[in-house]
């Protein structure tokens, strides 16, 4: 997509908020996936304050809506979501990484209230997803899937197989997002293993593509209403998003995709960028 | 006992509605009334063996009960890790079925001759594996397998073996003495009770020893009481497998053995087993049994020489 400047978005107060509760995590457990994380916080924001049905009291209710994180490593963007909406104390965030956490560097179900799959390990949560979204149709449920996978991920030949399956079966309730902010561990997509075309790719695979500022809130409000009504095949929403956003040292820096220490100046500028005293 | 095996799920599907089951592409006509008289529950997939682990997974996260079908190898080597996450991590009731265990498939060379399955999945933390030896043992276990709450990988042998195991009712996690005797035994998994059923008439026409035949159809977990008694009240013991010997059934035995007490009277414990080698050889499943030291003669051998070393 598009012009650079169009993902120039300013993030709100609750994009910020949401940011510092990452941030909790990072400090806490002293280490984490900032980059990956900072690029998904839109996308899980609307799905978890516009869109997805759930229930924390009962985060098993078998009406909800199943979200799967499968780029795993994004899990701080999760838990601060998870969290924001009590399915756990805030408090907890700021034990993640650590021996006795619910919180690892990478989400586990049965541990952390909300989360719907063990992910980690790349290309695992779009079959996964698939499953569950053919088991909707067989116990006639209406809960729609959502399972977002990062750029990198989808690398992984798995990801191309479970969406030919989801293509075959004609899983109107199974929705991929691609987090694509096209920065993956070593460096950039297209120097690693381009995905472009990555809207030709996908639309050959059978899915309905659509492509997104990742960051805009109001955009990806008007997807996520649209797809509501999606009558005949699965969905892919690709989210052009920027690795470590609203952390300008950290944007499509590859250094960030993972820290496991701060500097006292990197802190400072954290905080600085989160506006720290105005939440 | 493959067509036995896939009867048993059609049966199991007649009486449960969660139960689901999952090809990769096998071959045309299996199952066909299963699909004819539950289509919604029948899946025939691509060569896709990673993502339609996922797919039994994400089906039994929802309450499911899949049953999962492909050749042995690619459904241990292909999607290992896939078994290990979706699967054993979230330790969720899916049944793997491993067409051509060990060296059913001997024509067809190295991609297809399941030597280490047992060693590979062995490795995984809350997986349940069996490997029947007959039609019989098979549709027991099968029965049984709706009964566990965790995953489970089936090896399937050989078919047409005789039936050997009528006299018990076979169930997952208990082993069975097929041939009692005093002091020798034979601890045996998936085919190799008939081989050392052999021995032990051999042994005994031409030796006049009495050596007995200890089977587990499950592998993990050991039958932990019955082998403890075996290991102590016996004085030789020889495991037998149609895998390689690391991380196998024997290993199993012997990590068991390991673990009592130094000071207890104890059986010795020798492995068969493959050899740490690709076969590089066709031919039929016998003819590579032979060929890795695994035939009844072997076995007496093995045996009359464990015995009179001190």
């Amino acid at each position: 997509m598009k012009k650079k400047a169009e993902l120039i978005i300013k993030l709100d107060k609750r994009s910020l908020y949401l940011r510092s509760l990452v941030v909790e995590c990072l400090f806490g457990g002293g280490r984490g996936h900032m980059g990956s994380a900072m690029s998904l916080i839109e996308i899980l924001r609307v799905l978890y304050d516009n869109f997805l049905k759930y229930n924390p009291k009962k985060p098993n209710d078998k009406n909800r809506d199943r979200l799967i994180l499968s780029k795993g490593h994004g899990c701080l963007a999760l838990y601060a979501l998870l969290a924001d909406k009590n399915f756990f104390d805030k408090k907890v965030l700021r034990s993640a990484s650590k021996f006795n956490s619910i919180l690892g560097g990478h989400p586990e179900y049965g541990k952390v209230p909300g989360v719907e799959a063990s992910t980690g390990a790349l290309g695992h949560g779009p079959a996964i997803g698939v499953g569950m979204a053919i088991s909707a149709k067989l116990n006639k449920l209406n809960y729609k899937t959502f399972t977002i996978v990062g750029d990198g991920e989808i690398n992984e030949g798995s990801f191309w197989e479970s969406s030919m399956i989801a293509s075959k079966h004609k899983l109107k309730n199974f929705h991929i997002i691609v987090d694509y902010n096209k920065i993956q561990s070593y460096g950039k997509t297209k120097e690693i293993l381009d995905l472009e075309p990555l809207r030709l790719k996908l639309e050959s695979f059978g899915y309905k593509v659509s492509e997104v500022n990742g960051h805009n809130v109001n955009l990806l409000k008007k997807y996520f209403t649209k797809i509501k009504k999606n009558k005949d095949k699965p969905t892919a929403l690709i989210c052009h998003t920027i690795k470590g956003k609203g952390f300008p040292f950290a944007e499509n820096n590859p250094y960030w995709h993972h820290k496991n220490s701060f500097t006292e100046k990197e802190v400072k500028e954290i905080n600085k960028c989160l506006g720290k005293n105005n939440l | 006992m493959r067509q036995t095996c896939l009867n048993t799920i059609y049966e199991l599907a007649k009486k449960n509605k969660k139960v689901i089951f999952i090809g990769s592409d096998l071959g045309p006509g299996v199952l066909d009334s299963f699909k004819k008289k539950y289509p919604d529950r029948f899946f025939m997939e691509g060569v896709a063996e990673q993502s339609i682990i996922g797919l039994a997974a994400g089906m039994a996260f929802e309450n499911f009960r899949p049953y999962v079908n492909t050749i042995a190898t690619f459904i241990t080597r292909r999607c290992f890790e896939q078994v290990v996450v979706d699967l054993c991590v979230h330790n969720l009731p899916v049944t793997l079925i491993g067409n051509g265990g060990g060296l059913v498939y001997a024509p067809l060379g190295p991609t297809h001759q399941a030597i280490e399955d047992i060693s590979i999945m062995r490795s995984i933390p809350n997986l349940t594996i069996i490997s029947p030896s007959d039609a019989y043992e098979m549709k027991n276990l099968m029965l049984d397998s709706i009964n566990l709450k965790g995953p489970l990988y089936v090896r399937i042998a050989r078919g047409g073996e005789e039936i050997i195991t009528q006299k018990f009712k076979s169930k997952i996690g208990k082993a069975i003495k097929l041939k009692k005797a005093k002091d020798y035994y034979f601890l045996t998994t998936g085919i190799t009770n008939h081989i050392a059923l052999k021995a032990c008439k051999f042994l005994k026409k031409s030796k006049n020893i009495d050596c007995g035949v200890a089977h587990f159809s499950t592998i993990k977990p050991l039958d932990k009481t019955f082998l403890n008694n075996i290991i102590i009240n016996s004085k030789k013991i020889i495991t037998v497998e149609e895998n390689v010997k690391a991380g196998g059934f024997g290993s199993s035995i012997l990590e068991f053995s390991s673990e009592l007490s130094s000071t207890r009277k104890k059986a010795d414990i020798k492995i068969m087993g493959l050899k740490d080698k690709f076969l590089e050889k066709y031919g039929t499943q016998q003819e590579l049994l032979d060929y890795s030291g695994l035939s009844f003669k072997d076995l007496s051998k093995n045996m009359k020489n464990f015995i009179k070393k001190k």
